[in-house]
């Protein structure tokens, strides 16, 4: 068996395994969960960077489910009709997203979660996530796309009512859960629109064939709304900050993580699927949500008083950005694509800056409740005399995600301030706005929560998450310092996949 | 529940079993399969719910939840069957053995010992969706009290 040309299923069919087989471990004996759960992280995650230095060395991997070799992507006959996997140098990022969010999440939730809340549940809807995540980014089929969605989708909502005991939990998660159902339905229905048209789901095939007739336009329409709803942008955001804020904190920076596939899902379909019949209203729709989920997010923020749901309106808000970064790519970078690509890699670059930095606040918002039994600012006070780590890592999250050079977030905002100010001026100054908005919440919060007498007592961290938080930390500060190394070697290739890249994808599955 | 449903239920509940595991069995012949036979075997336990009331199915609550997860794990692993090729290959279609025998071409009645992996992973699914949604009903039937009327 050649490991590397399997790689990209077995990074999707391993946390399905395990994910099935973690309960039947832990009704053996609780260590065996534990070591499977170890195992089949290291292997998941071993094999999505197998398949990133495949992408990024080799070109494009293509994968086909059944057939006689893994490369047969059409039948005998010529026909688009098999299960295939297409991973192009987006995927492949995306996919270390995963992997690094689900390493950090494990780690954290070994001593962050309690046995007897049903820990094994957690994992396992955890490991499920994960595996309908790399599915979401690995597939190259329209409909399987959706069937990953909704598993990710069932996942989710496990997780945001974990806490049964709480009342808002379950409520949240039937929140979120009405709305990814809809949400679902919507790709659905487009998915049903452009299989009646063209008679296949290939997404490689779909985009040679589209012609932007008035049925692919309802279909994208639909994509857009259905896409835009997992993703958590205004308008349509109202299950965002439930959902943050009524998770348990290591599924929240899985959650997060899913909204950015969901993302990725979206610039696919616009990029890739319409990128032959692109439309420049499209870009400016996005551009024009991308500008309000930022600012209304952010306004939003200003008012929380619970610290989770204050750190989930600055996840909103953050989604804002790489819509903005991408809109500007996608209506500028036919007629000026030197710009348009910089826009785009500073959406993409968002993502991972955004994954590591608001994964590293909602991570010690989850210290701090488990520390002190609170969350509500009007209860904090004075943490940082007892909990100095958690209080370091939460400044660094705050101002890394405000845009604060040295850090991280500064630098992919600054390459989406540029790109969008050459579109419009008045885009940028929103932008810069709400960063000014972000870093204003989160002073009040950090000064509300850490500084002044000690109100509230806390007990101390485990070392397990302070050790997750400490990696993610790491990774605020590093991808502050060295933006231009992962720009030219992660995130250029990865913008270049969705535009000049379109082709690669489209003959590394069609051929010719 | 009256003597009536409770005798109605005693001799419909093979029935409905047998019915489920039919499905199953010919989902790669006729429509139906994995998902729709593990539904139709699961309200049998819907139907012991209602007749027997919530007490003749509290026992059931593990093994439907380990059922569940076994058929998670037998899929996955049917499909790790054919890696030698890709994942997915269906390495007992003609080859003689279970399910092996080779599908005959042009109209025909069906022949129940083909498609090769296809009605393992059948199985699979249907012992998947049995457990879930015999699981479910289970848990409505601890949630929803004890009176057994």
């Amino acid at each position: 068996m050649n490991l590397t040309a399997h790689a990209p299923i077995l990074a999707i069919a391993v946390p399905l395994l395990g994910a099935f087989a973690l309960p039947l471990w832990a009704k053996l004996h609780r260590s065996l969960r534990g070591g499977w759960l170890v195992l089949v992280a290291g292997a998941t995650a071993a094999l999505t960077a197998l398949v990133a230095v495949q992408v990024y060395t080799v070109g494009v991997q293509v994968y086909t489910l059944g057939a006689a070799w893994p490369r047969d992507t059409l039948t005998p006959g010529g026909f688009p009709i098999r299960i295939v996997l297409t991973v192009d140098a987006l995927s492949a990022f995306m996919g270390l997203i995963t992997a690094l969010v689900a390493m950090v999440g494990f780690a954290y939730a070994w001593r962050y979660l309690a046995e007897d809340e049903g820990k094994t549940l957690a994992l396992t809807l955890g490991t499920l996530l994960w595996a309908g995540m790399l599915g979401m980014a690995f597939t190259g089929d329209l409909f399987n796309l959706f069937v990953f969605l909704e598993v990710t989708s069932i996942a989710a909502c496990g997780l945001v009512g974990y806490r049964t005991w709480a009342s808002r939990g379950p409520e949240a998660a039937f929140k979120t859960m009405v709305m990814y159902t809809v949400g679902g339905l919507f790709v659905l229905l487009a998915v049903a629109l452009l299989y009646g048209e063209y008679g296949a789901l290939n997404l490689a095939y779909l985009a040679r064939q589209i012609t932007g007739s008035l049925i692919d336009r309802i279909a994208l329409a639909l994509l857009l709304g259905g896409l835009l709803m997992k993703a958590g942008a205004v308008p349509l955001h109202m299950w965002a900050p439930d959902a943050y804020g009524e998770a348990p904190a290591q599924a929240v920076i899985l959650l997060v993580a899913n909204t950015q596939i969901s993302l990725y899902a979206l610039f696919r379909v616009l990029f890739t699927l319409y990128g032959g019949v692109a439309d420049p209203g499209v870009g400016w729709l996005v551009v024009a949500l991308g500008t309000l989920t930022l600012l209304v997010a952010a306004l939003m923020a200003v008012v929380q008083l619970d610290l989770g749901r204050l750190v989930a309106f600055g996840a909103v808000s953050q989604i804002g950005y790489m819509l903005l970064g991408v809109g500007v790519g996608l209506t500028a970078v036919a007629a000026r694509p030197a710009y348009g690509l910089v826009a785009i890699q500073g959406g993409i670059f968002h993502m991972l800056n955004d994954a590591v930095a608001i994964g590293l606040l909602f991570l010690a918002v989850g210290a701090v409740e488990k520390a002190s039994g609170h969350r509500n600012l009007a209860h904090l006070g004075g943490l940082g005399h007892d909990l100095r780590w958690t209080t370091g890592f939460f400044l660094l999250g705050a101002l890394a995600l405000a845009g604060i050079p040295p850090l991280n977030g500064f630098a992919s905002k600054l390459m989406i301030y540029q790109s969008s100010f050459l579109l419009s001026p008045i885009l940028s100054a929103l932008a810069i706005l709400a960063s000014i908005l972000l870093l204003a919440v989160f002073v009040k919060a950090f000064q509300g929560a850490f500084l002044g007498p000690r109100l509230t007592a806390a007990e101390p961290v485990p070392v397990p998450m302070l050790v997750a938080m400490g990696v993610l930390a790491l990774g605020v500060l590093a991808l502050g310092l060295f933006p231009e190394l992962v720009v030219r070697h992660l995130v250029a290739p990865a913008a270049d996949a969705l535009w000049t890249g379109r082709d690669l994808y489209l003959q590394a599955v069609l051929g010719r | 529940m009256s003597v009536v449903v409770k005798t109605i239920a005693r001799i419909l509940l093979p029935v409905i079993l047998v019915f489920g595991g039919y499905v199953i069995l010919h989902g790669h012949l006729t429509p139906g399969g994995g998902f729709q036979g593990g539904a139709v075997a699961a309200s049998a336990v819907a139907l012991l719910l209602v007749a027997f009331g919530p007490g003749s199915v509290k026992k059931l609550k593990a093994p439907f939840s380990i059922l569940e997860d076994l058929g998670g794990v037998a899929f996955v692993l049917l499909g790790f069957l054919g890696i030698g090729t890709t994942f997915f290959f269906n390495l007992l279609a003609g080859s003689g053995g279970l399910f092996g025998a080779a599908a005959p071409i042009g109209p025909n009645p069906g022949v129940l010992n083909t498609g090769g992996t296809v009605p393992l992973m059948n199985w699979a699914v249907g012992f998947k969706v049995l457990g879930g949604l015999g699981a479910v009903m289970v848990l409505f039937g601890l949630f929803g009290g004890d009176d057994d009327r």
